[in-house]
């Protein structure tokens, strides 16, 4: 459907990725947002709230960030558009009610500005610390989705994609900008209203007596029951079989959390999105996300300079990670390169999808700023070699 | 001073009249013909039985709401109810309603969004002491603070049921708990004070003896907004009374018996539980200061007049804008839907 | 021009971040430039030597921070004192002449402004910034007047334009009055530079 114009500032703007991800959050649909001050994310909950009581959206500043999560996983079973907002030590706290959601299959957003950390680390500065959480950061066996932008204009576009995602697939979607972004200041074209395209929520036209919860008739996503709709239905974090009732047995635990997994492993060709350039004939492929990528493509140019032959993937969705791409790639190239503001995270995953065929170097940066660019391009250069 | 009496119970205007009761007598007689609970249609009937424990008080509790639902024939496709985890945090999963079953503590910020979300809604919390004021307490206060729409009932048996037995924030000084076999030596929670001193509407106690009061009290928070806390003294018998040798569930109850004192309007910080000491119940805080809808309505209506578009009520571009609903059930409601009339009892 | 590097730098209420955010709107938004501007933040954005940056360049920024500024604004003693060394050889340096007394180099074109008096002969001393940047727009060029001017009356507080506007003008009056004539020799440099 197309979105409600009342939450779309069409035109050029001058913002910064975090007040672009909130408007790109409005122009979405999104109508609730609960979250909890933490640098470098704020600011998102800031244009937020100044805008929300014009378009019938409501912000609440929750006591915590366990609190801004489980409130957003509630106000996600009322068919409202729900997203939270926060940064590393938030994230951690998140994680709880992020399996939640997970598990009930509730649609939401969850920001994560990311700053260097472990625990409290550097709140006003740069990070990708927290990929490895978003994918494995609740305890128990679940997929997610993550996004990464690498630009204030990416930043409000791609958090349209979080939502509709988030709907398609009914699970919790991870916007995983870095606080570069989201604090860099860009020019931002918003469009029409009648140019964004927002997934609704798949209600089931069935009667309420016909109604299960998560009966799925060999599809992989139930369809969704409002409450106050009068299904009368009931959700748990437990296990639990089509009527939503806990089942404490290894059969239906295979059953309930195969099919978590499965809805986003049998769909991985739908949801993951790279930008890949120069691959063909490559010897080198540098893969970056989020700012690391905008830097890393200087060290590129330098690196070229000497007769590489390099090629580049930039992640837009980090998880599901393009694992069949990154496999049958790994066997045609000598190395893959991957810069990060992390002392090497997906860099372990693009060294298991490698499987020995290939070197997976890391180049790490443990945050605070952004690479040098002579370093990715001797780090390349060393990895031709 | 002797509390003032009231009339309690409603029976005259119950819809339904069940000639067979639900617990036959013992002995000879006429076999239980009653294949239907009389208050079916607010249970989960096919999740029958339930966990509970014999003599457990949670289930008193629970047909105690139901009781007031059927009463008050509210229109239960719109009222839903949360609870977290633990033994009544089971509740959800009981009640003929939207239930959820959320996580350990967030029972109060999850039903904080569904309201928020779909403000028509009327949202009961239904959990434990260790829950709502363990793990959950700082969302417990801060939800009273802000008198956020919530009923809240806390079933309070001392102890934390459902991992064994272990000390709970509300455990009596000098109780025996499985991690305080020595005897709990820390100040427990009042926890109507504490309700009381972060602002709640509507603080009420009763313990499972209490069933019509308690009922009363369900129906009279039902009827309004705001943050209302009812906390329920329930026995648990497999755990707190055989840790501390109190005998039985039965044996709690001729304890609550011989030991309430009812006074309502009573000075909710005078009412905090020893062991085994005197239980004061009774209906202590009923004020109608603005609830958070309330405050939030007024206040943007006074800074943004007529430009402010509040939250619609059965929630937030559900549908693309000016079309109608599309599911059957949402359908019947909105044809259905007249505002509810709110009664303060 | 390749890439301009910017730096503006004064004490916290100064309208530091603002000044960034106008220049980087000026280019990106009404001059068809990519434009990515940066501020201090937390304790440094309060001190004073609060600061934000600006990289300019006909092509996308790819790398956010800048390194070296083309151009320094300062309008703090403590933010000269941080930040002089930083400026380019050849590099513009913009300050308020009554506040900082910076050690001119000859390599280094150098214009002083005494912008808060001005915005104080205005009426309101907040408009500091906005004399400022009109005395940048002329000093630096480097985004037309027009662009900076109207990128000023998007950016400020609603009902305070025309102020801002007077007070933008006024900088860039005081350029043409105090450096007119020494303008053509820079804006040759500055041309051939691109």
């Amino acid at each position: 459907m197309k979105t409600d114009p009342a939450g779309v500032l069409t035109g050029a703007h001058y913002l910064d990725g975090d007040y672009a991800c909130g408007e790109g959050a409005m122009a979405a649909g999104c109508r609730f947002v609960a979250g909890y001050p933490i640098t470098p994310s704020t600011e998102v909950v800031e244009r937020i709230s100044r805008r929300f009581p014009f378009m019938g959206g409501t912000f609440i500043q929750m006591e915590d960030e366990l609190a801004s999560m489980a409130a957003i996983v509630g106000a996600s079973w009322t068919g409202t558009k729900s997203m939270t907002v926060t940064s590393g030590p938030g994230f951690s706290l998140m994680m709880e009610n992020i399996g939640l959601a997970a598990m009930m299959e509730a649609p939401c957003v969850v920001v994560n500005v990311q700053r260097g950390g472990p625990s409290t680390g550097l709140p006003t500065m740069v990070g990708q610390q927290d990929v490895m959480q978003a994918r494995w950061g609740s305890h128990g066996d679940y997929r997610i989705i993550a996004l990464c932008p690498q630009s204030p204009q990416e930043s409000f576009d791609l958090v349209i994609d979080a939502f509709n995602l988030a709907e398609l697939y009914r699970v919790p979607v991870l916007f995983m900008m870095d606080e570069c972004v989201g604090h860099m200041t860009e020019k931002v074209i918003i469009p029409e209203a009648d140019q964004i395209e927002i997934v609704p929520r798949r209600l089931t036209k069935k009667d309420p007596a016909d109604y299960l919860p998560y009966q799925t008739n060999g599809e992989l996503i139930p369809e969704f029951a409002r409450a106050g709709d009068g299904y009368k239905f009931h959700t748990t974090g437990l296990t639990h079989d089509e009527r939503g009732y806990p089942v404490m047995s290894a059969a239906c635990q295979k059953q309930n959390v195969q099919r978590l997994i499965d809805k986003i492993k049998l769909n991985e060709e739908q949801i993951i999105r790279f930008e890949a350039e120069a691959i063909e004939g490559a010897d080198i492929v540098v893969l970056s996300y989020g700012i690391t990528a905008r830097v890393a493509r200087m060290g590129i140019e330098l690196a070229r300079k000497q007769g590489i032959k390099i090629g580049v993937i930039r992640l837009i969705v980090l998880w599901p990670f393009p694992e069949n791409y990154i496999r049958q790639l790994a066997g045609n190239i000598k190395a893959f390169v991957v810069p990060e503001i992390n002392a090497g995270q997906m860099v372990l995953e693009v060294e298991r999808c490698a499987a020995g065929q290939c070197r997976a170097v890391s180049v790490p940066h443990l945050g605070g700023g952004v690479h040098n660019p002579e370093d990715i391009a001797q780090a390349i250069v060393e990895a031709a070699q | 001073m002797n509390p003032k009496r009231e009339v309690i119970g409603q029976t005259s205007i119950r819809s339904k009249v069940h000639p067979v009761p639900f617990a036959p007598p013992r002995g000879e007689g006429p076999p239980p013909v009653a294949d239907e609970h009389p208050l079916a249609a607010y249970l989960r009937m096919d999740r029958i039985p339930h966990i509970w424990c014999p003599t457990c008080g949670i289930g008193i509790a629970v047909k105690c709401l139901a009781e007031a639902l059927d009463v008050l024939q509210l229109d239960t496709n719109k009222v839903a109810v949360v609870s977290g985890i633990g033994c009544t945090g089971r509740v959800a999963g009981y009640m003929k309603l939207d239930g959820f079953h959320s996580t350990h503590g967030r029972a109060i910020p999850f039903a904080t969004g569904l309201k928020l979300g779909r403000p028509e809604l009327k949202v009961v919390v239904f959990s434990g002491d260790g829950d709502l004021s363990g793990i959950g307490g700082n969302h417990f206060i801060h939800a009273a603070r802000r008198n956020m729409d919530l009923m809240v009932v806390l079933v309070n048996n001392f102890i934390y049921g459902m991992t064994g037995g272990q000390n709970a924030p509300t455990t009596p000084v000098t109780a025996k708990t499985s991690t305080m076999p020595f005897g709990n030596f820390e100040h427990p929670f009042n926890l109507p004070a504490l309700a009381a001193g972060c602002g709640a509407d509507y603080v009420a106690r009763w313990t499972t003896l209490h069933v019509r009061r308690l009922t009363r009290s369900f129906k009279e928070a039902l009827n309004r907004r705001g943050f209302r806390f009812i906390e329920v003294i329930a026995p648990c018998s497999t755990l707190y009374a055989r840790l501390n040798k109190l005998g039985t569930g039965y044996d709690l109850m001729e304890f609550y018996h011989n030991n309430t004192e009812i006074k309502n309007g009573a000075d909710p910080q005078t009412v905090d539980i020893g062991f085994q000491g005197k239980i004061i119940c009774g209906r202590f805080v009923d004020s109608e200061r603005p609830t958070y809808l309330d405050m939030m309505k007024q206040h943007y209506t006074k800074v943004l007049g007529d430009k402010f578009v509040p939250m619609p009520e059965e929630g937030g571009l559900i549908w693309p804008p000016g079309e109608k609903p599309t599911t059957p059930a949402a359908k019947a409601t909105a044809e259905v839907r007249e505002p509810e009339e709110v009664t303060h009892g | 021009m390749a890439r301009t590097e910017i730096r503006v730098v004064g004490f916290g209420g100064q309208g530091v971040v603002m000044m960034g955010h106008v220049i980087g709107h000026a280019c990106a938004i009404n001059a068809g430039m990519h434009a990515t501007m940066i501020q201090s933040f937390g304790p440094e954005a309060r001190g004073s030597a609060c600061s934000s940056t600006v990289a300019v360049s006909p092509e996308e920024v790819l790398y956010p921070y800048i390194t070296q500024p083309d151009i320094l604004v300062v309008m703090s003693a403590e933010g000269y004192s941080k930040y002089w060394d930083e400026l380019k050889p050849k590099g513009i340096l913009v300050y308020e002449n009554e506040l900082v007394h910076p050690d001119v180099r000859p390599d280094q074109p150098s214009f002083g402004v005494p912008s808060t008096r001005i915005a104080e002969a205005l009426g309101r001393k907040i408009v500091q910034n906005s004399v400022m940047l009109g005395f940048f727009a002329a000093a630096t060029e480097l985004v037309p007047r027009e662009a900076l001017r109207s990128a000023v009356e998007d950016s400020v507080p609603h009902g305070t334009e025309e102020l801002n506007l007077k007070a933008f003008d006024a900088g860039w009056n005081h350029f043409t009055e105090e450096y007119g004539a020494k303008q053509p020799s820079r804006k040759k440099e500055s041309t051939a530079a691109k």
